[in-house]
């Protein structure tokens, strides 16, 4: 197969940025994309040019690590997979392919198609955890959680913190991502001490972080590899509402 | 051969109390005291991130290095199918002492008895600190926790979270570190890269570190070094390992002088996608778990390209249970992987190369239903047809056996510790537990035991005797550890040569897969150390590595990871060739049973083979450890 490449440029953070055009030949359409991509970087280093530089680690679909906006949707045209996942057997022969960073102001570029995603990491330290230390855990069966609650929770456990849904929101919001991990935690018994303070701390730190907010556009669904639901996202508001109510910001604050 | 007597300071006492013996007898250290040392973790998977956490919990300053982008990504992420614990919780006969036996047995005899009892034993506390953490669990109506089995065992002792667990388990791990993290006591260095070891008056006391973004090498002094840094896998560069694993802080530690034990165990995965063709950047695995309720089969008739539906049932080899009915598709690894090899290579494979086996689900959804083969499998088989293009509930997947995981590592002590004071491995970078072959469900039990349970505890006796003293960076050492990093990387740019570093790595897999792979003979192995010392000259004359170094840049961090892997390969070769016998993984076709099984030989290599360094890795020197064996008494493995 063949395509036309048009791929985001940007040297460093405080670079312009511009698109520039390539031509790929003789691409199996088995490759996933990314292999497409370092056949790619392979002839711009056999020309001493600079390869286009983008994440990717465990080219599976579970690390999170790779993620691109492909003709304007995150991870590209198919519903459900990553960027590691989606196969050139998705796009027709010849067409030309768009391909650019996941832009949101909480993810500056720091190179061609890599952003720096470590707000995702403050919002978890805000409070995504359950405060256990190693080694004070009871029995693991000592508390029985009904079956459906279970799956409910690894439902929205399942995230792997790609940032797509950010990257596909118009207001580039981070409320499937902290929703997500608000209800594994809120539906398990095992979360319920920190939940109030918890939601609270969460979502400060999605404003503080720069994320913008939800207006229900519900694209960060669609986008997300892992079909993560924006049910997590009403239950992210009621724990909220449930949180400032019971005082929970009080707290928070403390 | 040599005089160094490797300590592997196991503690007195029958087995079932050695490690509450030596819990109750180690030093400890104030807890006032402890804010005062630092220690310095390197990785972020299970093993790293569980070791930095917990030890943060206990008050320790504690620095946590990962390549990736987040300390999530670490490539513990992608293990399936699950994670083993001796809770008995099922009623099938279960015990601390038969997931030991069945471990030592699955290594086939080639790992140390009181390493693998302790796991066994801390197997129990992993689940409960899981389970406390909110890691969701498979789990029955009743509320219960649910189980599955796997390869090697003939209980199920498998706990899982769907086909996620490694996902499950590290975020798990990664909560509590980002807890750390917000505490204060963990200072997270993400896009990191170690590239040295730093060692003063004999003990590890820093590492230096490329910045991946913007290339400069940093330096990070502390009064202990952890290494939880994963396997060498992608020295095959085809692999189920992430793109970025690599050997490289493990293998410059073992040039700073920490030995290397059993370079040449590993496992090759018999479950993972075929090969397609060029470009390709990995295989995929498909978890073990399938193997609870997928067959194994070929066609009967060879270079039979029938579709799989067309064979009717009496025309199929379903070849493990054929061979091995007592355990059938659930035999071990390294057996299954070995089993499917030698089918194919007898002409009996599928698909385009010839080169697979089909995995069938057709019965077990008649038996159970759809519904149940979706709940159990859901995502993997979805991941199957992403890649394929093909619907695993109606046509048979498809596999066969990759690189997966290396039983070899850096060699420690029952402490954990190397032979470089100060320096511990966690994890898959050190070489403890799991002997010639690991059993399914056992790397997540490891590398949770070692960071969890056990460096928290081993770590105080240590530093107890070691004062924090107020080192920093300014000591000479440091500076010439800095240089030697940077001189590396001018010589690597300044190259300039005509060959790509994937273009040198690819030649480095395809030696070591056809010589150092699943069959291995005395022939094939001294023309994989030839082949590999020619190709590692090429790549210090002829290598193309472009850009600079101060910029995100892959091709200079891979040309590092490669340009260790031409030496590391060599060693895997040698110490493949030293080994004359076959077990587990290691298959040497000159030592093999009447039916083709690995013959042992414990009169002879009865011992864990370590290796120290000695400038050119042709001079490597091979150290033995006895392993002695007074509760699992060695027999040839059967599984019939």
């Amino acid at each position: 197969m063949k395509f036309r490449l048009k791929i985001w440029r940007q040297a460093g953070p405080d670079q312009p940025g511009r698109f520039e055009e390539y031509t790929v030949d003789n691409i199996s359409p088995d490759m996933s994309f990314l292999e497409m991509l370092d056949e790619l970087n392979e002839e711009l280093v056999r020309q001493d040019k600079d390869p286009i530089a983008f994440d990717s680690d465990c080219r599976e679909g579970i690390c999170g690590a790779c993620g691109l906006m492909i003709n304007g949707m995150a991870h590209g045209p198919k519903l459900g997979c990553t960027t590691c996942e989606l196969r050139m057997r998705e796009f027709p022969d010849g067409s030309l392919i768009t391909v650019e960073p996941f832009r949101a102001d909480a993810f500056p570029v720091i190179k061609d198609l890599v952003v720096d995603r470590s707000a995702l990491d403050r919002i978890i330290a805000a409070g995504g955890y359950i405060s256990v230390n190693t080694g004070s855990a009871p029995d693991a069966n000592a508390i029985p959680i009904p079956k459906e609650i279970a799956e409910e929770a690894m439902d929205a456990a399942a995230c792997i913190g790609c940032g797509a849904c950010v990257a596909a929101c118009p207001n580039a919001s981070a409320a499937l991502f902290t929703g997500a991990k608000i209800s594994q935690l809120a539906l398990l018994p095992q979360g319920h001490p920190e939940r109030e303070r918890r939601v609270i701390s969460m979502v400060n730190q999605m404003d503080i972080e720069g994320f913008g907010n939800c207006s229900n556009h519900g694209e960060c669904e669609a986008a997300c590899p892992k079909g993560i639901s924006i049910v997590n996202i009403a239950r992210m508001r009621r724990e909220y509402i449930r949180a400032v109510r019971t005082g929970g910001q009080v707290r928070a604050s403390v | 051969m040599s005089q160094v007597v490797l300590d592997a300071k196991i503690p007195k006492g029958p087995i079932e109390d050695k490690w509450s013996n030596h819990k109750a007898s180690v030093k400890l250290v104030n807890p006032a005291n402890k804010r005062k040392y630092t220690i310095i973790v390197v990785g972020t998977g299970l093993a790293g991130a569980s070791a930095a956490a917990s030890l943060a919990e206990l008050g320790y300053n504690v620095l946590n290095f990962c390549i990736q982008d987040s300390p999530r990504r670490a490539h513990s992420v992608a293990a399936q199918g699950g994670i083993n614990a001796a809770k008995n919780y099922q009623n099938d006969g279960d015990s601390v002492f038969r997931l030991f036996h069945d471990t030592i047995k699955g290594g086939d005899y080639r790992a140390r008895e009181a390493n693998v009892y302790r796991l066994a034993e801390l197997s129990l506390n992993i689940i409960d600190q899981a389970v406390a953490q909110g890691v969701p669990f498979a789990r029955e109506y009743g509320g219960m926790l649910a189980n599955r089995s796997f390869g090697g065992a003939q209980v199920s002792r498998t706990f899982y979270a769907r086909g996620q667990t490694g996902q499950q388990l590290l975020l798990g791990a990664y909560s509590a570190l980002m807890r750390q993290v917000a505490a204060g006591r963990v200072k997270l260095y993400a896009r990191r890269e170690m590239l040295d070891l730093v060692v003063i008056d004999g003990r590890a006391r820093g590492i230096i570190c490329r910045n991946l973004i913007t290339g400069e090498i940093e330096a990070y002094a502390g009064d202990a070094v952890c290494l939880a840094t994963g396997g060498y896998s992608t020295v095959y560069y085809l692999s189920t390992n992430a793109v970025n694993s690599n050997g490289t802080a493990a293998w410059r530690c073992f040039k700073k002088g920490a030995f290397f034990a059993n370079p040449c165990f590993t496992q090759i995965h018999p479950t993972c996608l075929p090969e397609t063709g060029s470009g390709q950047s990995k295989l995929t695995l498909m978890s073990e778990s399938l193997r609870n309720d997928g067959r194994v089969w070929v066609p009967k008739k060879k270079g039979d390209t029938r579709p799989p539906h067309e064979i009717p049932e009496d025309e199929r080899d379903y070849f493990l249970e054929r061979r091995y009915p007592a355990f059938g598709n659930l035999v071990p690894r390294d057996i299954a992987s070995r089993a499917a090899k030698a089918i194919c290579d007898e002409g009996y494979g599928v698909g385009p190369t010839g080169r697979a086996v089909y995995l069938d689900f057709a019965e077990a959804i008649n038996r159970l239903g759809i519904d149940v083969i979706r709940e159990r499998y859901g995502n993997l088989f979805d991941m199957y047809r992403e890649i394929t293009g093909e619907d695993p509930y109606k046509t048979p997947m498809r596999i066969y056996p990759a690189p997966h995981y290396t039983m070899g590592g850096l060699w420690v002590d029952y402490n954990l510790m190397t032979t470089i004071p100060g320096l511990y491995a966690l994890g898959e970078a050190n070489f403890s537990d799991h002997g010639a072959n690991r059993l399914g469900a056992s790397a997540l039990m490891q590398g949770l035991a070692d960071g969890y349970f056990i460096i928290p505890v081993t770590i105080g006796d240590f530093l107890a005797d070691h004062r924090p003293d107020g080192l920093s960076t300014d000591h000479p050492a440091f500076a010439q550890a800095i240089k030697d990093v940077e001189d590396q990387i001018k010589r690597l740019l300044s190259i300039k040569g005509k060959k790509t570093v994937r273009e040198f790595h690819w030649e480095l897999g395809r030696i070591m897969w056809d010589y150092v792979g699943m069959a291995r003979n005395a022939q094939g192995l001294t023309k994989a150390i030839s082949d590999i010392r020619a190709l590692r000259e090429e790549f210090w004359k002829n290598v193309k590595v472009v850009g600079e170094n101060e910029d995100y840049n892959k091709s200079l961090e891979f040309a590092g990871r490669v340009a260790d892997y031409l030496e590391l390969g060599e060693l895997m070769a040698m110490d493949a060739l030293d080994r004359e016998e076959s077990c587990g993984g290691h298959f040497r076709e000159e030592y093999q049973t009447p039916d083709g099984e690995a013959l042992r030989r414990d009169d002879l290599f009865c011992h864990v083979s370590v290796w120290e360094h000695k400038g050119d890795i042709k001079d490597s020197v091979r150290h033995k450890e006895p392993l002695e064996f007074e509760y699992v008494k060695p027999t040839q493995r059967s599984y019939k």
